[in-house]
């Protein structure tokens, strides 16, 4: 292979990996954000505490953490198909990575909103803030630097995560280096394929710290 | 009529393991313009019995009747609009980190759908009113406790109350921060007319600006009058213990002074 050719193909890959991650995560961030909300307000201690509510989203969401991604991947290809029209290539994977992300994201934002002082919340409550002016600017605007290392690590996840999609034709930087380094034994390219991806969660790590950081109000 | 009114209240907090009677059958009223203390040792009530008088804390019997409104039968967006005109300070203050003092002082004006131009205007002359103007576009990480205490004042007079109620406001502050918040908290009783109920276990607190004062102990009430009459002349068990820990204390600060000065 040319090392033009790699390199277009290397190209392509990261441009695929990097769709699939940042649709699925926003898409995650769609589902997940409400969720994550309705975990953080219907618990005993939140703003309108509804104890079977918090209990039926809790072990929804735990069944669902815990099934292994690849086996997720494989369970669900006939509603990827049905969604898609397709089960392999890249913007099919976006249907798998976005239901095993829904789950985490959730957690990680009742985790984020949960930290917001309760103390700060009664103040809302006591000059007569309603439930959505709460959510949104008492826990919202004050969990945004948590919330927002939640979507480095998101990304982070989901990147891993599609990389193992590679395994069933998922597309992207895990496809290639599985269909070279595993199926051809070119080792040279796998290696420089998980190099790109190491790459690329560095970079997104860098930004998500950088971000969140310029974003804190709470360091003098 | 008394602007406050509260009747046979009750609060009971129930737990797996036991019942807490917070609030036995408490019942007094709070005149308009008043300063009016609440004291009384950790655990006697005093925070439930503040917080009931907007429902922060829902009471498991009795009446809260607010400017002649029975709290208890409003509609929950009546209780939102009441509680509007109700203000809140914390003993920690309860700022919005990520909003600068301006903003946090906009905020009770945003949720009363007032526009964000004329929020701003406001709260720089409710800042003005607290000396904290030239602090305006400050975070709340960069203010002494003192100077978060007075956001959270301005914060309160931004949604216009008619009744501000005090949670310990002075507690997590030294006693020369405390008096300059006293200092304030007269000065906007006086200027605006606001009632003012102040809750704490200090009786210097109560001794410095509340003109009546009810006494709590145990969930009851044992003692209400002026502050002269109850001080002065207290009649309950429960009174007298509390003046004499502060004679105590008096004579504890005495000592102290004095050793500062050298004259021991
Ligand atoms: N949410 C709650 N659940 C259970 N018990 C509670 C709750 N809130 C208060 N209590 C109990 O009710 C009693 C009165 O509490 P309250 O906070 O009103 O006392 P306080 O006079 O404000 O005390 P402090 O000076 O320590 O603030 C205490 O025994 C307390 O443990
Ligand atoms: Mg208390």
């Amino acid at each position: 292979m040319e090392t033009s050719d790699i390199f277009r193909m290397l190209w392509a890959g990261t441009g695929e990996t990097l769709l699939m991650v940042f649709a699925s995560t926003a898409l995650g961030y769609v589902i997940g954000l409400p969720v994550g909300v309705l975990l953080t307000i219907s618990d005993t201690d939140g703003i309108c505490p509804h104890p079977l509510l918090y209990k039926i989203l809790d072990i929804i969401i735990n069944i669902t953490r815990s099934i292994p991604f690849l086996i997720l991947l494989i369970l669900i290809q006939p509603f990827t198909k049905f969604v898609v029209g397709k089960s392999y290539g890249t913007v099919a994977t976006i249907v798998p990575l976005t239901i095993a992300a829904v789950p985490f994201i959730a957690r990680m934002v009742e985790g984020s909103l949960k930290e917001v002082d309760h103390g700060v919340v009664e103040a809302a409550l006591s000059m007569g803030a309603g439930k959505m002016t709460i959510v949104i600017k008492v826990l919202i605007a004050e969990a945004r630097t948590s919330l927002l290392v939640g979507v480095t690590i998101a990304l982070g996840t989901i990147l891993g995560y599609s990389a193992m999609a590679g395994i069933v034709g998922g597309g992207g930087l895990g496809d290639i280096a599985i269909r070279y380094g595993y199926y051809r034994y070119e080792t040279g390219i796998m290696l420089i394929t998980v190099l790109v991806l190491v790459i690329l969660m560095q970079v997104l790590q860098w930004l998500g710290t950088l971000l969140s950081k310029k974003l804190d109000r709470r360091r003098g | 009529m008394s602007i406050i009114q509260i009747e046979h209240l009750s609060k009971t907090f129930d737990s797996k393991e036991n019942q807490v009677h917070a609030l036995n059958d408490v019942s007094l009223s709070i005149e308009e313009g008043e300063i009016f203390g609440v004291i009384g040792l950790s655990g006697a009530g005093k925070s439930t019995l503040v917080r009931c008088l907007n429902l922060l804390e829902v009471p498991t019997s009795g009446t809260v009747t607010i400017g002649g409104k029975n709290l208890l039968e409003l509609s929950k967006e009546e209780l939102r609009r009441e509680r509007q005109s109700i203000g809140m300070i914390f003993q920690h203050f309860n700022l919005l980190m990520q909003r600068n003092v301006l903003d946090n002082v906009c905020f009770p004006m945003e949720i009363a759908g007032i526009s964000k131009k004329t929020a701003r205007k406001k709260a720089l002359e409710y800042l003005r009113t607290v000396g904290l103007e030239e602090k305006a576009k400050a975070y709340p990480v960069q203010l002494s406790g003192g100077q978060k205490q007075r956001v959270a004042i301005a914060r309160v007079l931004a949604s216009n109350p008619g009744i501000i109620l005090c949670d310990e406001a002075t507690s997590a502050l030294d006693p020369q921060t405390t008096r300059t918040i006293l200092e304030l908290l007269k000065k906007i009783n006086k200027e605006y007319g606001i009632t003012i109920v102040l809750i704490t276990h200090e009786m210097r607190v109560v001794e410095e600006i509340c003109d009546r004062v009810a006494v709590l102990y145990h969930g009851h009430l044992e003692e209400i009058g002026s502050v002269q009459e109850v001080f002065g002349n207290p009649k309950t068990r429960a009174a007298k213990s509390l003046i004499l820990a502060r004679q105590s204390e008096q004579l504890e600060e005495e000592i102290n002074r004095e050793v500062e000065y050298g004259n021991v």
